[in-house]
């Protein structure tokens, strides 16, 4: 179905503002995303990362400026770009029908809900926990089942925000793992992080907001070993470069 | 002290025989208050819930006066249902004063704001949680009213059940819109009051024995339901 439609991607942003309780909170943003290489959004806390991935996602709407798709958000009554928030939403129903709830709001027959939840759960590692009650589970767990339930999606673009804050070792690599399989899968990823580590790791190009704005856009290895702008540079200290 | 030793055992007598006014007393009780709950209920869910998840002006005033109204002095509503079933009211037609519907009637009334004001209250919290999700997912507004109402089914029929003892427990309104009529309008409260009166103790301790079990019975059962519900969904 995708590659009938026309492609979803580059979002452009342009000149975006987004105010909210008197404060200015984006301030004058133009991004290009394009499809591709992994994109990471970082920045110190306050920077205006969760309202930058949630303009991008439609949840919000800017103040000023423009956000705007190059192709059509629906094919076939499905939206092709979706969101995993930093505290997972879990519905008060089973893990297997967290999944399927998605998808028939997505307008996936009934007959085939089943088996395409079934597999996102499998791939990311928690296909045993389908029946048990979705908000019994660990916040490891649950950010697993958020990721299964946007996998099962089939999305274009995925947007995730700090997918990992709070999380032990064990339960952030296997989140890196079904992120990394939803890349090779050709999704495109757009990622808020703290972790440097895992910057390192999950990412190819950083965007850094400071303050509203974007400070410095470039390669993951260009910003993190020398970062051009000052106030990159500041967060890069700040941080534990081994966390 | 004898007294109430002595009533009690024939209340206890009374009981175990199934007296049959007793019955009656207690099946009209019952009636006359699952009818109000219903009613109360299919008018109340949907409001709560409409109240829950629109903004308009004037909105966090109606959400003041639905909390207040929770405790509406049952006599009033009494009062104000009487003045409009009676002969010379504005519903004087329908004849209902001194019946059970009138006593529906002013029930309902009573229990409306519990159902609207403690529905408002866990579908709101519910929406604060789901509405990013649902946004994301891309539901209808309809679709996500319903999903909403749907998830938190366990404290709605909480939010029923407490209405529910509300209406039974109360004697202020069902004696001034049914009259306490023999046979035709005496519920449990009534009879207790009645019987209190003219000294007919081991009927009313009887009576009383009985609501309180029903009122116990409704509120254990409100809390199995509450608590099987937050071990399977959380
Ligand atoms: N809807 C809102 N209304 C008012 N202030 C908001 C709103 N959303 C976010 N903010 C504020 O905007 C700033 C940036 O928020 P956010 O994007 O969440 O930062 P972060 O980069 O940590 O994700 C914060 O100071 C936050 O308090
Ligand atoms: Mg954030």
């Amino acid at each position: 179905m995708p590659g009938i439609a026309p492609p979803l991607l580059p979002l452009t942003l342009r000149d975006v503002v987004f105010e909210a309780g008197g404060k200015r909170i984006l301030d004058g943003v133009s991004l290009t995303i394009d499809p591709g290489p992994r994109t990471l959004v970082m920045g110190p806390n306050g920077s205006g990362k969760s309202v930058l991935l949630r303009l991008c996602h439609g949840l919000l709407l800017p103040s000023a400026g423009t956000v705007g798709f190059s192709g059509p958000e629906y094919v076939n009554g499905r939206r092709r770009h979706a969101m995993v928030f930093q505290r997972p939403v879990m519905l008060r129903r089973s893990v297997l029908a967290n999944v399927t709830y998605g998808l028939a709001l997505a307008g996936v027959a009934i007959s085939e809900r089943t088996k395409i939840a079934g597999e996102a759960l499998a791939r990311a590692g928690i296909a045993h926990l389908a029946l048990q009650p979705a908000r019994v589970l660990s916040g490891g767990e649950q950010q697993r089942l958020a990721l299964a339930r946007a996998w099962a999606l089939r999305p274009e673009l995925l947007l995730l925000d700090e997918p990992t804050a709070n999380l032990d070792p064990a339960a952030t690599m296997a989140i890196e793992s079904v992120i990394q399989a939803m890349h090779e899968a050709g999704t495109k990823v757009v990622m808020v992080t703290h972790n440097l580590g895992q910057a390192h790791r999950l990412g190819d190009e950083v965007v850094f907001l400071d303050g509203g704005r974007v400070a410095e856009r470039a390669p993951v290895d260009v910003l993190l070993r020398s970062p051009a702008s000052r106030e990159a540079a500041r967060f890069l200290e700040a941080e534990l470069p081994w966390s | 002290m004898g007294d109430f030793a002595a009533a009690s055992r024939a209340a206890v007598e009374l009981l175990a025989s199934g007296d049959p006014k007793l019955l009656e007393i207690v099946a009209l009780s019952l009636q006359v208050s699952l009818s109000a709950a219903l009613i109360a209920s299919v008018i109340g869910l949907p409001l709560g819930a409409a109240l829950a998840v629109s903004r308009f002006p004037g909105r966090r005033t109606l959400v003041v006066v639905t909390n207040a109204l929770m405790g509406l002095p049952p006599v009033v509503v009494g009062l104000v249902v009487y003045l409009l079933l009676s002969r010379a009211g504005p519903l004087g037609e329908l004849g209902l004063l001194f019946t059970p519907q009138a006593m529906v009637i002013a029930q309902s009334i009573l229990v409306l704001p519990i159902v609207v004001a403690l529905t408002r209250q866990a579908a709101e919290d519910a929406w604060a949680e789901y509405r990013d999700l649902l946004h994301s997912l891309g539901a209808a507004p309809l679709r996500s009213a319903v999903t909403l109402l749907w998830d938190i089914r366990h404290s709605l029929l909480t939010t029923v059940l407490a209405g529910f003892g509300r209406a039974a427990a109360e004697v202020g309104a069902v004696m001034i819109v049914g009259g306490n009529i023999d046979g035709v309008t005496r519920v449990m409260t009534t009879a207790i009051a009645l019987e209190t009166s003219k000294g007919d103790l081991p009927l009313a301790l009887g009576l009383g024995t009985v609501l309180i079990s029903v009122v116990v019975a409704v509120n254990a059962v409100a809390y199995l339901l509450r608590e099987a519900a937050m071990r399977r969904y959380g």
